[in-house]
């Protein structure tokens, strides 16, 4: 009783993305060589998470779910099933019947991405296909309530990639603290109320660091205010097999009170005031740090968002920006950071 | 083929037969033998094209066969009790997005306070979830049920739980006729999904649906189950056919004829209850049962027929809804429901937490039914000593400790003077 499909290659479905140019260089790129040209630069782009989503301006994660995703499907041949889970980039690309997804896409729960992967990649190798899967979700769904699904992922080694779209929040649900959130910054479960404002210091916990301690095969953090460092990395990711755990720092305008335009800006001084770590691990062990190029003291980073407002307020300078620069320091000097520090990794 | 076997190793034999995909596997009692049981036919090479998983949780078990089956696999697991608890949440999702995954359910009471032993709360509990829900009156008929279950599963589009008594079947030991592969393979097809993960195909599945359709996708898991009516009778019947008995179906009649008395009640206990109404009916008691397979979907016509004249109905079921009763008892009132000169009926409780439900005990409660009825809820063999002591003491004192603990130190201290 199956009816005869009109059967395509994978990906043929995908539209092929057309560039509106005004006579200038918009999408960047086209002044280097073909090979050194972004995945985002090409034409050939699957455009995976392409227009009429209902992200907010300047939002951090749709920027990064593109890039990511694009990447992947240049490196699988379009071959590829994505799993979301439940949050802001499940909601805002589904407004059915609209989809903003160019591949083939599943949400089922806010806690369960990994494991529904890890059931998605089992039906493809035991049908025998090439198809590969990535899941994907926000800090929330993974460093919190998707948490060991995630680590039973990893430690099984199953062909997923899982990728966290970081912008520290629960921002979905209108900003509340996560195991992502930074401490000292606002958000509405940690308010800039009381004697110690906004999130707690001595909290948290690092998603990459433990993905590294599950000894999978690859681990990587990225940024989207490097394109092209973000694209190798999950290029790489999908160059082999077994679990793979890549978590990029997203900013988010609204959780984080800053300007629309400020999202790459601000993803940019995270990582070059040494808050924000860019690293690989392969099997365990760090494999490559991504140096500062221009160190920032962590003030930069703060003082352009409103979520850390409160630490600007008094007459005095905050202690707590202190101890923020302090952990700045020390990520600097644990990872090398700073070209010249230790060069071991 | 015959053997002497396990309940539970027959049971995944006969999954096996069915030619699973992707088995994920938790263990929690009383279902484990279940799943140790295909690992080690994927293990040994009996059975092949299937990935065996050991996931890290049933909410991880149901939630890879989610995606398996999202992906086109044809999908298994078993859980019980707590374990079905902390999977509910993907329980509601795999019916809600629709994927034929089946899974064993081993009953098992729900705590606190954690007993492992055998009910149906566990069952009960996910009676809303969209499942359908099969409950197994024999190890015979627990092997049957999953080999319809998979063809009901995939026709519909829809999950199947198929719910067999703790410890009472999963271990043991009896006489079972376990299918060939041929017969299996020449009875369920291939699985052919409606819906799936396909890059050549690419489709979005589980997006938000909000107010403008919610109602409906709702309405059409009804409309569905109201479908599985239909299909879970055909099945027996084309079942029977091709494989010399009776197995599954909406529910069963024994002895009903020209009954006065009817009993209602699902899963292992129906053996019990079949020696106490061939006793009853040998004294000259017009008595009968009839045995819900389906609970999910309830097939409330086909049991209003069966019920209709009756004078008494005695519902006894393995589970209480605290604050209501009987969960069963209550949906066979609807079924009694606008019935003209409906018989009276009688809810009964019994055999919680493994509590044995003996012939004695069915005795009395039957004759009771007709002669004595009481109102409400009762509860079997309740010890009703330690429960007055225990009301008379928090009433009392204040502080006076944790309910389960006082009960078992009165009954260790002072007996079950019953």
């Amino acid at each position: 009783m199956s009816e005869a499909r009109e059967t395509l290659a994978p990906g043929e479905a995908v539209q092929r993305l057309k560039f509106y140019q005004k006579g200038t260089f918009t999408v960047g790129n086209r002044l280097v060589g073909e090979d050194e040209r972004s995945v985002q630069a090409s034409q050939d782009r699957s455009n995976a998470l392409t227009c009429g989503h209902r992200a907010c301006q300047g939002c951090g994660e749709a920027l990064g779910a593109r890039y990511a995703i694009d990447a992947a499907m240049r490196a699988t041949g379009k071959d590829m099933i994505a799993v979301n889970a439940t949050g802001c980039l499940e909601v805002f690309t589904t407004p059915y019947p609209e989809t903003s997804w160019q591949l083939p896409w599943v949400h089922s729960l806010f806690g369960n991405a990994a494991a529904v992967a890890t059931g998605v990649a089992a039906a493809m190798r035991v049908k025998n296909k090439r198809t590969r899967v990535v899941a994907q979700g926000g800090d929330g769904g993974t460093t919190d309530i998707g948490f060991q699904c995630l680590s039973g992922m990893f430690e099984r080694n199953d062909d997923v990639l899982y990728i966290c779209y970081d912008n520290e929040g629960y921002m979905n649900t209108g900003v509340q603290r996560s195991s992502a959130t930074p401490p000292a910054a606002r958000t509405a479960t940690t308010p800039a109320v009381g004697d110690e404002p906004g999130n707690v210091f001595g909290t948290g916990k690092s998603v990459p660091k433990i993905a590294v301690a599950h000894n999978i095969p690859y681990v990587a953090t990225a940024t989207v205010a490097d394109l092209h460092d973000l694209e190798r990395k999950v290029t790489k990711a999908m160059s082999v097999h077994g679990a793979r755990y890549i978590q990029i720092n997203v900013p988010c305008p609204l959780g984080w009170g800053a300007a629309s335009h400020d999202t790459i800006h601000l993803a940019r001084l995270a990582v070059e005031c040494g808050l924000y770590p860019i690293f690989e691990a392969e099997h365990g062990r760090i494999t490559h740090v991504r140096k500062i190029r221009k160190q920032v003291p962590v003030t930069d980073y703060l003082k352009r968002q409103r979520r850390f407002a409160h630490l600007f307020k008094g007459d005095r300078p905050d202690p707590r920006v202190a101890r923020l620069q302090a952990m700045c320091d020390a990520n600097i000097a644990d990872y090398g950071l700073v070209a010249g520090a230790d060069e071991e990794v | 083929m015959l053997k002497q076997i396990e309940g539970s190793k027959a049971m995944a034999e006969a999954i096996a037969l069915c030619r699973p995909e992707v088995i994920c596997a938790y263990p929690i009692t009383p279902q484990t033998h279940i799943v140790e049981g295909l690992g080690e036919l994927v293990k040994d090479g009996h059975l092949t094209d299937c990935e065996y998983i050991n996931v890290e949780s049933e909410f991880a078990a149901l939630s890879v066969a989610i995606g398996a089956s999202a992906a086109g696999a044809r999908a298994y697991t078993a859980t019980a009790s707590q374990g079905l608890l902390y999977m509910a949440e993907a329980v509601y999702n795999a019916s809600g997005l629709g994927l034929p995954i089946v899974m064993t359910l081993g009953n098992r009471a729900i705590g606190a306070p954690i007993n492992i032993w055998n009910d149906h709360s566990d069952a009960m509990s996910m009676r809303d979830a969209g499942w359908i829900q099969l409950f197994a009156e024999t190890n015979q008929e627990a092997v049957d049920l999953h080999i319809q279950a998979f063809k009901l599963a995939e026709e519909l589009s829809m999950p199947v739980m198929v719910c067999v008594d703790g410890f009472i079947l999963t271990h043991a030991m009896e006489r079972i006729d376990v299918p060939e592969q041929p017969q299996v393979d020449a009875w369920l097809p291939p699985y052919d999904p409606v819906q799936v993960l396909d890059p050549a195909e690419p489709i979005s599945i589980g997006a938000m649906v909000g107010p403008e359709a919610f109602t409906e996708v709702r309405f059409l898991q009804h409309y569905k189950q109201t479908q599985a009516l239909r299909l879970i009778t055909d099945y027996a019947r084309d079942f029977e056919k091709a494989f010399g008995r009776e197995s599954g179906g909406l529910l069963r009649a024994y002895r009903v004829d020209d009954a006065d008395v009817l009993v209602v009640a699902m899963g292992s206990v129906c053996g019990t209850i079949k020696d106490v109404i061939d006793e009853m009916r040998d004294e000259g008691i017009a008595i009968g049962l009839v045995t819900i397979v389906s609970y999910r979907p309830f097939p409330t016509d086909e049991l209003r027929k069966m019920l209709a004249g009756a004078q008494d109905v005695v519902v006894v079921e393995k589970s209480i809804a605290v604050g209501v009763g009987g969960p069963l008892a209550n949906n066979v009132d609807m079924a009694l429901r606008n019935l003209p000169d409906a018989p009276r009926l009688h809810s009964a409780v019994a055999g919680l937490g493994g509590r044995p439900i003996t012939k004695p005990s069915l005795h009395r409660l039957f004759r009771q039914a007709s002669v004595q009825p009481w109102e409400g809820t009762h509860f079997l063999d309740l010890n009703e000593r330690i429960v007055g002591r225990e009301i008379h003491t928090t009433r009392k004192k204040r502080r006076s400790g944790p309910t389960a603990e006082n009960l078992l130190r009165r009954l260790a201290t002072e007996g079950d003077a019953r």
